[in-house]
């Protein structure tokens, strides 16, 4: 294709140098405008996937809230374990003869969980049979560690309050902390 | 009697504009005209339009991938099917399950759709198997095998998705046990290693309720959401993903020389 016989068609003019031609492209520029598209598709492929996967967090959940009011600690008898939050809440409310503290109803060894079987004075997962003393120490079983236990702690009202974000473990000394009992 | 009329019903039918339109070419009577027939065909150009003797000696390929395969649009048939009256939430999925098999016709049609699940795990075990053992992996085959491994991951994760939809104890707890692993993720589960490292000041980037398995589960703890989301991974999202790479599986055979031989 000769330029005579069609001047005035645009022309394909990467890296051409014909300044005469209004629509001829300066090589710099065409490499500056390539590299803009490309960052630009980057950037919006990139911003897509990650509002795809933001999209699976969801902001509001259905689910119970992460912590909650038990009552008052006279409410709970000595030497017992209380597993009226076991369902909704996932815990037990254990005093002994010096304390009251929440333990995990998951299981350490996969995450089932374990029954408060009264006769036995001992927790016992149905799944591979981990047993727990009423302190949460594991005696038997597969499970690997005690239960853990979550935070407590007395609200403005005098009842007690469970906080089930922040976890205390055995294995670390975590029950030494005073959020993780209550002194009675 | 002209010579026209004369014409088999087989031969008036491959001159019909309705047969050309939709095969493409005439009835094949040469060798290139029935390769031509395979190859202008969507479904039948994955396959190879000539088979080696050998490739038919079910004792050397026990024809796991066809049997897979099979397995698979069986699965397709009577899950598309089971669709129709399962509900995916807590309060109806068990008792449609229990529903599916003692009120609705043809009961079977859970037991069927669960019996070819269970062999579809075994049976892409032993295809993978009988690939290993006959050495058909090595090039020019290692990338078929390795979309091979793609897709039995799928089929694994295809039955464990499937697994919670009874929602009955049983898959609660397995699901329960089985996404449990999804906490050790590094950097991405909130007990991996390397999690502790993502946090600002004492704040935790990677805790229970921001890290892999919530993302996978919906929430906290395996319940409603995580019910709805492994329903839609189970009938849309991974068949959807399988059959991309079975398409690719079965072109990649013919074009890496068709089914590997006896050596």
């Amino acid at each position: 294709m000769s330029e005579t016989k069609t001047p005035d068609a645009p022309r394909a003019a990467v890296g051409s140098t014909n300044k005469d031609n209004d629509n001829s492209i300066e090589r710099r520029s065409f490499f500056s405008w390539l590299a803009i598209g490309w960052f630009g598709f980057a950037a919006a492929t990139g911003g897509f996937f990650t509002v795809m996967i933001r999209f699976l967090f969801p902001n509001v959940l259905f689910e119970p809230p992460q912590s909650f009011k038990i009552g008052f600690p006279e409410e709970f008898s000595p030497n017992s374990v209380d597993i009226r939050f076991k369902k909704e809440f996932n815990a037990w409310i254990v005093r002994d003869d010096e304390s009251i503290f929440a333990l995990s109803t998951v299981c350490t060894h996969l995450g089932c969980t374990p029954n408060w079987l009264t006769t036995d004075n001992k927790f016992k997962c149905p799944c591979h049979g981990s047993g727990f003393r009423m302190t949460g120490i594991n005696f038997e079983g597969p499970a690997p560690r005690p239960l853990e236990r979550f935070k407590i702690g007395i609200s403005d009202d005098g009842q007690i309050l469970v906080d089930k974000t922040k976890s205390y473990k055995w294995e670390k000394g975590e029950w030494e902390n005073k959020d993780s009992f209550l002194k009675v | 009697m002209d010579k026209k009329d004369s014409k088999s019903i087989l031969e008036k039918m491959g001159e019909s504009q309705v047969w050309k339109s939709i095969i493409r070419s005439g009835v094949p009577r040469t060798r290139r005209q029935r390769m031509h027939a395979i190859l202008g065909s969507v479904f039948l150009h994955l396959h190879p339009a000539r088979l080696p003797k050998h490739a038919v000696k079910v004792g050397y390929t026990w024809c796991m991938g066809g049997l897979s395969f099979f397995l698979f649009v069986n699965l397709t048939i009577t899950g598309i099917l089971l669709m129709f009256y399962y509900r995916p939430t807590v309060e109806y999925a068990f008792t449609d399950i229990i529903d599916l098999a003692e009120q609705v016709p043809l009961g079977i049609m859970r037991e069927l759709h669960r019996w070819a699940a269970h062999a579809m795990v075994l049976i892409v075990w032993l295809h993978m198997v009988r690939v290993f053992m006959t050495g058909s992996y090595k090039p020019p085959r290692e990338f078929n095998w390795s979309v091979g491994v793609l897709l039995m991951t799928l089929t694994l994760l295809l039955s464990f998705t499937g697994y919670l939809l009874p929602w009955d104890q049983l898959a609660i707890w397995a699901v329960t046990v089985g996404s449990n692993m999804a906490r050790a993720t590094p950097f991405l589960g909130h007990e991996g290693p390397g999690a502790a490292l993502l946090a600002i000041g004492d704040i935790n980037l990677v805790h229970v309720g921001s890290d892999v398995r919530f993302g996978l589960l919906g929430g906290r703890f395996v319940g409603e959401a995580t019910l709805l989301r492994f329903y839609v991974l189970h009938c849309i999202a991974i068949p959807f993903i399988a059959m991309i790479f079975m398409a690719v599986h079965f072109w990649r055979i013919r074009k890496d020389g068709g089914i590997s031989g006896p050596l």
